[in-house]
């Protein structure tokens, strides 16, 4: 019986160890900034023997998602990773990836996107890629990184939908944190081998991704609207048996802290969210009764978790890491005030954004920036 | 010797009641290319008239296992599948003979668009054989110039005909240092059929182009396909040659072209029976405009015959 293992490492190298746990076939990558840790390690795996895959050193994210794509039709399990520009520069080929219904597994490391240039964190790259059909989760530490991979790859193999594992540039990718590694078998036996119910295949030509007239068009442009929302129930039954074989707890598709008698609740996504606990903490030692929703799963959107998770009468606060242009304030705000409306009147949100290109989210700041806004 | 049409294969992997039109070149020269793959392979399509003429979901007039993909990807994609196969057989999940990953793509997925994957393809080696059924132009979207376009050709985002001339692009991908490279057309199937048999045979990247002459967008008969084909050959405006390991070899007729044993027949014909290049070629300066294109064939004749002295 073989036991857990305690290592340090950054973010980017706990994602390449859980990608090597699960075992994958193929893995195309391309050089971005936070990123690259990811790839590196990977090839270095690949290299040495130690993860038995074909390493893909593709001239750019277009052709990586396209090489990943084209490997997953072939029957083989393949995971990229990505972030800011080269998110941006797959856009089409993600669509080609969830219409075509592959599941490919890949991290975002969340970067703010060109013009003009940052290096470092927020959420408009993923945020802009939204509406591809991607199942999107978004990480707030080295250890869920790890395990949302993991989890990542059976919701998508469940119903074929492609997912996107986002976690912030710098503060998680190249931060050393301890991270428990669980026993291969035990992964295994969460992660059984990937079976594709079609692959393409000499004993049986068919055409994949071809032309359709539009009934057929609308058929399938449905079918991935109905599944994507099965994501919901899958990734809440992935983390309970991710739980019951590992003994690990991320949250389902939220994580919450110190909700239960909030009557202040802060809502926020991501890194900010781990530090985030102790500006609840910091309030909390003020006298005021807050807590913490933080969404894991963003697309699709938990909407009923939500809505049974919010304490009555809740002051929701709104912490955005991106910008909705031509909106006041930012994304996730729309988002939740739409699931909100007409079903609990009794709740007022409102929004900040913040931390945008990497800004500096401290406790301190965020406590306050609460604070200023329950005056407001 | 090319193998004689008479010899070829009876397997058919272009079915009947496809959606190409009449006289369609790319269609008879994949049905060459189904007779020297057989039935073991994997085509891959970017948007292009062989997408058009596959039939639609979920139909298919090919007999393999189609996938469409992104206009760019040509080579990121074969990549990709090729890797696949790879893996999966040596971890035990595939068995028997792996099939050949084929991209099946126009010029403006070769020239164009798809030119930065395929190079990268190149570079890394992958196992995968590229065609290019260049039709000169976006033939599928209605005739807009390509980087293939040779000067003079009218189309639609040409109207006064192109002013630059076509590149090299088979020439390019040789100096990528892949295995094989070799450029056929529809009037010489049995030099084309065994061009592909031999690149089948060959790991590594492999690049075979086509010419196909499109009675729609060059503006001809459609009966007349087969005889415009030859015609390209026969002017010099399209050369038959190739290298396998870098070693440049001329083929028949193009052979006899280039070591001087025949003349190329002048362009004038060639050109004055093709509608597309009617309106540059009227006016009082038809001669001069007729005497740049001769240019551009006789440069390539020249270059061509050059570079495959150089042997390392």
């Amino acid at each position: 019986m073989q036991t857990a293992q305690v290592v340090m490492v950054t973010g980017t190298h706990a994602a390449a160890l859980a990608v090597k746990s699960a075992r994958v076939d193929v893995v195309p990558g391309y050089p971005i900034t936070p990123q690259t840790g990811i790839m590196e390690a990977l090839a270095g795996m690949i290299e040495s023997g130690e993860l038995d895959a074909r390493f893909i050193p593709v001239e750019g994210e277009h052709s990586a998602m396209a090489a990943a794509v084209a490997a997953s039709a072939a029957g083989a399990r393949v995971f990229t990773a990505t972030s800011a520009n080269g998110l941006l520069y797959m856009h089409e080929v993600l669509h080609m990836a969830s219409g075509g219904r592959l599941p490919v597994v890949m991290c975002n490391v969340n970067r703010g996107i060109f013009a003009p240039w940052t290096l470092w964190a927020d959420h408009q790259d993923s945020f802009s890629q939204r509406d591809t059909g991607w199942i999107q989760y978004h990480c707030s530490s080295n250890q869920e990184v790890f395990n949302t991979i993991l989890q990542a790859f059976r919701v998508a193999e469940q119903i074929n939908i492609p997912v996107m594992v986002n976690f912030d540039g710098f503060s998680i990718s190249h931060c050393l944190m301890p991270l428990t590694l669980p026993p291969q078998e035990d992964i295994d036996r969460f992660l059984p081998p990937y079976q594709p119910e079609w692959r393409l295949d000499p004993a049986h030509p068919s055409s994949f991704s071809n032309v359709t007239n539009a009934p057929e068009y609308a058929v399938f442009r449905r079918m991935l609207a109905d599944d994507i929302l099965d994501a919901i129930p899958l990734a809440k039954q992935a983390a309970r048996e991710y739980k019951d074989i590992t003994g690990m707890w991320d949250g389902d598709t939220i994580d919450t802290y110190r909700l239960d008698d909030a009557e202040v609740v802060v809502f926020a996504i991501n890194s900010m969210a781990g530090e985030l606990r102790l500006s609840i903490d910091i309030l909390r030692e003020q006298g005021i009764k807050a807590g913490l929703l933080r969404p894991r799963l963003v697309v699709p959107f938990p909407a009923e978790d939500i809505i049974n998770a919010l304490p009555r009468n809740a002051q929701v606060m709104v912490l955005d890491r991106n910008y909705n242009f031509g909106h006041p304030g930012g994304i996730l705000a729309s988002e939740l005030k739409s699931v909100l409306f007409g079903r609990r009147n009794d709740v007022t949100v409102k929004n900040r954004v913040m931390g945008i290109g990497g800004v500096d989210l401290t406790r301190r700041f965020m406590a306050a920036e609460i604070r200023a806004m329950m005056d407001e | 010797m090319a193998t004689s049409i008479k010899k070829l294969p009876d397997t058919e992997q272009v079915l009947s009641g496809n959606g190409s039109c009449g006289g369609c070149p790319a269609t008879m020269a994949l049905r060459i290319v189904g007779k020297a793959l057989g039935p073991n392979a994997i085509m891959l399509l970017t948007p292009s008239c062989a997408v058009a003429s596959m039939g639609m979901t979920p139909r298919l007039g090919y007999n393999w296992p189609c996938m469409n993909i992104c206009f760019a990807t040509a080579g990121s994609s074969a990549s990709g599948i090729a890797a696949a196969l790879e893996i999966m057989k040596e971890k035990g999940r595939l068995q028997g003979e792996l099939p050949t990953v084929f991209t099946w793509v126009g010029d403006g997925g070769t020239y164009d668009i798809g030119f930065q994957a395929l190079s990268a393809a190149a570079e890394r080696n992958d196992n995968f054989i590229h065609f290019c059924y260049n039709n000169e132009a976006y033939s599928n979207t209605g005739v807009q110039r390509s980087g293939a376009t040779p000067r003079g050709s009218y189309t639609t985002t040409t109207p006064a005909g192109k002013r630059q001339p076509k590149k090299n692009m088979a020439l390019l991908m040789l100096e990528h240092n892949i295995p094989y490279v070799a450029t056929a057309t529809v009037a010489y199937p049995g030099d084309l059929y065994d061009k592909v048999v031999k690149a089948k045979n060959i790991p590594g990247m492999k690049y075979i182009e086509i010419l196909a002459p499109c009675y729609l967008g060059w503006q001809f008969d459609m009966s007349e396909t087969v005889q415009m084909s030859r015609m390209a050959v026969r002017c010099g405006a399209w050369l038959l040659w190739e290298a396998e390991n870098g070693k440049i070899t001329f083929n028949n007729p193009t052979s006899l072209i280039i070591s001087g044993k025949k003349d190329p027949d002048p362009v004038d014909e060639y050109l004055m029976k093709q509608g597309r290049f009617s309106r540059f070629l009227k006016g009082p300066d038809a001669a001069q405009r007729i005497a740049e294109i001769q240019n551009d064939i006789n440069y390539e004749i020249v270059f061509m015959r050059e570079r495959a002295k150089i042997a390392v």
